[in-house]
């Protein structure tokens, strides 16, 4: 798939390791990357056979200006790269302007962000601005939206591309009217002229035009203390169509002569067909069975009788042992894989200073943290409908990388990439679990033998086995500390859940270690990646030291920071928590954590309440959240409360049970996940730093609730728990296997 | 009258008008819905009952689709989320939605409005708990109950009499 490769190119940060779900076609990556593609389909002519008449302006973005923001070596293989175009917009006879963009909306509301962005630099009403996303025969290429880079990445360029779109509107209104220019500016969506107080609108500028302006060079943007439309809480632009059912998701979309597919899965994971009859499945009227090696599936004219279709095929498989959950960590320890290991960033590496310095620590503390596989159980599972047109292919369906899935169709079916066209509706939700096009591949299969339309559904159950997981893992941290609170050596390891935040942001001489090992089960990316484990583990074993030097926690933290947005999260939680006030007894506990990810920072306070039968409840939840300056502060809001409620999940009860390759929980009666009966009174506080560049937010708020929460159950009873999920069971069982 | 002959249903009341259809009367009733009807503004979300993106109201109550036969509710009132608005007028819970920010990928969203539409019905001003307790069998996996018991909160507020206009069924609103 390109768009690791691409995704390299694109941000400033190092390919993360735990994007295992990418690594699966590292093959055609490299091919791909080493093609001299064109990375954009549409030519000039195309823009107006797409939009009618009027201006498009398209940004450009060579890979040598992107290699001079990211450091990244400019030719790939000794190959000169082809110039991209990284947005582009349309502004048309109604004065509508359409915005072009690959990155995908799955709840996440970047659909809104990004157009006010663009409604700020076009200094246009919002209801203005529409956005065609994740269209690839439309879009330009797009890397992904993961990592939290939409805000970052994508919303400067279509600054630009909209900057660029006002300037182009001044002079073609200087031009044809013969006005000063000086005394022309953009307003309320229209030119304005000072002299004579006359208004132009965008579609009369534009009428009769067919004008492609395209940029190479960066236009400048309005500053964040200048915002208009960004910076304030616009609503969900077409939140209509979702509270009145309206919205087409993947798995509503009905095609002409559509069909129903399913796929036979195997009994379980790494399971071989020996051996299949589908005769009797052939046999249903209306039905078509696909068999191609290992692939089997079905079509058929409705749900229900592509169910029972699939239910009388007789397959036999060869299937092979496998660890379970219960020897899951000891396994993981115990299989390390070569090459997938690595430093995990740490900012003082000195192994000969720690060996020292934990030699002279007054006080040491060593424990290991055990974190299980989740499961991401989007609402809406899995889902494609593909279609057929001669040699071409239109899939629908929901995925974060709609250019990664277009790759794989087109390798998948020997197509050019031009000859697939991949749409992602906004999505029922995917918290980086939708990285991969398996449904999109299943359909399109399914569809060219049928010769019809085809839509697959996954069921949750095949949606909680055969994608893939948030990593397990094992964390082992060893600590020393002075007397006085001062942390002198700090060593942190993770095997198998990755190396986002193994990096400690406090001010500990620090030598962190992430090693790869052999999983069990498919596992890749999840909303925060591995900074969930690793800043539940760090800031668990902070508390652990703070109790060993009888310091408070929260001044155990700040006597080992300098960094001022950190101390600025921890600080503003603490006191819109109450925190100096707030005293543990044996049934009401109080915790904080802070931590750093993804150019954003976060502190969590948690107050948790223990009933007599140990049951575990989170009654409060405050969270301060810096991430530079905040484009929508409702929203973000939103995100964080969200990410709030998800993330007790993580921490007291999901885990995935399995056993000789089969997921033993596989559906809601069995996998239990955060309820209304779990929501905790949820406070925010956003710290708005319009001074500096606006980082993404939505994976970062996740990651300190867990160890929060861990913090307030120790500051309660004594108990400290070390392994997410903490008490699936409640405290007392917890208390007996910790 | 809605009609069950032999084994299969021909026809079910669907928002107020009575639709032919030709199923078993063991199919889904969500997926008669959806499926035959084109009606998919109701959402499958796990097929057993537990997630409530399903829901809709029978008789004014709310019932998860996916689970109910439709040969089970064959004469008996059926209304789903297309039915709430009154044609470009939103149903009170539906603003109140738009207005918290109540969803973010917007998939729990039918589900969520229609069991709120009929608790309103029931309890025109209920507590936070009532909400909670109600509301319970509804996941909300990109985490906003918080919001969303706020807009129940708000539509309570809000909440005229409506003289019979609640889509609940023959049981109407409340004063």
């Amino acid at each position: 798939m390109r768009g690791a490769t691409q995704d390299l190119l694109l941000t400033d940060t190092p390919r993360e390791v735990e994007r295992y779900e990418q690594f699966e076609t590292a093959a055609q990556l490299e091919a791909a990357a080493l093609a001299d593609q064109d990375a954009w389909d549409v030519t000039r002519r195309d823009f107006f056979r797409i939009t009618g008449g009027g201006l498009v302006v398209a940004l450009l973005l060579s890979r040598t200006s992107l290699a001079q923001e990211t450091g990244q070596p400019r030719n790939r293989g000794g190959r000169q790269v082809p110039q991209d175009v990284s947005a582009w917009l349309h502004i048309g006879a109604d004065s509508v302007v359409t915005v072009y963009t690959g990155k995908v909306e799955v709840g996440q509301n970047v659909r809104t962000s990004l157009s006010q962005a663009v409604a700020d630099e076009l200094r246009t009403p919002i209801e203005r601005i529409q956005l065609v996303m994740a269209d690839t025969q439309l879009v330009p290429y797009d890397g992904g939206t993961s990592g939290s880079r939409s805000t970052p990445a994508m919303a400067p360029q279509l600054r630009r591309a909209a900057a660029a779109a006002r300037e182009a509107l001044l002079s073609l209104a200087a031009e044809r009217y013969s006005l000063s220019r000086a005394s022309l500016s953009v307003r309320e969506g229209a030119v304005h002229d000072g002299q004579s107080n006359k208004t132009y609108s965008f579609g009369d500028l534009t009428k009769g035009e067919q004008l492609v302006k395209v940029l190479d060079r960066d236009a400048p943007i309005t500053p964040a203390d200048e915002w208009q439309v960004a910076g304030t809480s616009v609503p969900k632009v077409n939140g209509r169509a979702f509270v009145t059912g309206q919205h087409q998701y993947t798995s509503d979309i009905r095609r002409e002569g559509m069909l129903f597919g399913k796929v036979l899965r195997p009994a379980s994971f790494k399971a071989t067909l020996t051996s299949v009859d589908t005769s009797r499945a052939e046999a249903l009227p209306n039905v078509t069975v696909v068999h191609d090696g290992d692939f089997v599936g079905v079509v058929a004219p409705s749900r229900d009788t592509a169910e029972q279709a699939l239910a009388i095929i007789d397959a036999q498989w060869k299937e092979t042992p496998q660890p379970s959950s219960k020897e899951l960590f000891a396994y993981l320890k115990e299989h390390p894989t070569n090459g997938r290991g690595g430093p995990g960033g740490s900012s003082d590496a000195k192994p000969a200073n720690l060996a020292d310095a934990f030699s002279r620590a007054e006080h040491q503390v060593s424990a290991s943290y055990d974190i299980a596989y989740i499961a991401h159980a989007p609402l809406e599972p899995r889902a494609a409908v593909a279609e057929w047109n001669d040699n071409k292919l239109t899939v629908w369906t929901g995925t974060q990388q709609p250019f990664g899935v277009r790759e794989s169709l087109a390798t998948t079916f020997k197509l050019a990439p031009e000859d697939v066209r991949l749409i992602v509706p906004d999505t029922g939700a995917g918290y980086g679990g939708k990285h991969t096009g398996d449904a999109a591949i299943e359909a399109a299969r399914l569809a060219r033998k049928a010769g019809k339309p085809v839509k697959i559904i996954w069921t949750r159950e095949e949606e909680f086995t055969w994608a893939y997981f948030r990593p397990a893992g094992v964390i082992e941290i060893k600590a020393g500390v002075q007397a006085d609170g001062q942390i002198i050596a700090w060593e942190h390891h993770n095997w198998n859940s990755g190396a986002s935040g193994l990096e400690s942001p406090y001010q500990a001489p620090q030598q962190n270690q992430f090693h790869g090992a052999d999983s069990p089960l498919r596992q890749g990316s999840y909303r925060g990646l591995a900074a969930t484990a690793n800043h539940f583990a760090r800031e668990s074993h902070m508390d652990d030291l703070a109790a060993a030097v009888k310091l408070e926690p929260l001044a155990f933290r700040l006597k080992n920071t300098t960094d001022p947005r950190l101390r600025a999260v921890l600080e503003s939680a603490a006191e819109q928590f109450g925190w100096s006030g707030s005293k543990s007894t044996s049934t009401q506990g109080f915790g904080i954590a802070g931590g750093k990810e993804k150019g954003s920072y976060v502190a969590s306070c948690a107050e948790v309440s223990i009933d007599a039968d140990g049951a575990i409840k989170v009654v409060r939840l405050v969270t301060a959240f810096e991430c530079g300056a905040v484009v929508n502060p409702d929203h973000l809001r939103n995100q964080i409360e969200g990410a709030g409620v998800q993330g007790i999940g993580g921490a007291l009860f999901e885990a995935i049970q399995f056993a000789d390759g089969r997921i033993l929980n596989p559906r809601f009666s069995k996998y239990r996940v955060p309820r209304f009966a779990d929501l905790p009174i949820q406070e925010t506080v956003l710290i708005d730093r319009r001074d500096l560049p606006s980082a993404g937010a939505g994976e970062t708020p996740i990651v300190c609730v867990a160890p929060a929460i861990g913090n307030a159950i120790f500051a309660a009873t004594g108990v400290r728990l070390r392994n997410l999920p903490m008490a699936p069971d409640g405290l007392k069982r917890a208390a007996k296997d910790a | 009258m809605a009609t069950v002959s032999d084994s299969r249903v021909k026809e079910i009341q669907v928002n107020g008008r009575k639709v032919a259809v030709d199923v078993e009367p063991e199919r889904s009733l969500l997926f008669v819905l959806r499926d035959e009807l084109g009606l998919t503004g109701s959402k499958y979300g796990c097929g057993e009952g537990r997630c409530g993106a399903c829901t809709v109201l029978i008789d004014g109550q709310p019932k998860r689709s996916c689970t109910t036969k439709v040969g089970s509710v064959a004469e008996k009132p059926i209304r789903t989320i297309e039915s709430i608005a009154d044609g470009d007028k939103l149903h009170a819970v539906q603003q109140a939605f738009l207005d918290v920010g109540g969803l973010q990928c917007g998939y729990c969203t039918s589900g969520m409005i229609m069991s709120a539409v009929a608790l309103l019905a029931e309890n025109p001003q209920p507590q936070r708990d009532d909400i909670l307790r109600y509301m319970n069998g509804h996941i909300c996996r990109c985490g906003v109950y918080g919001r969303i018991v706020e807009a129940i909160e708000k539509a309570a507020q809000g909440h005229v009499a409506c003289n019979g206009q609640c889509p609940t069924g023959e049981k109407g609103g409340s004063a």
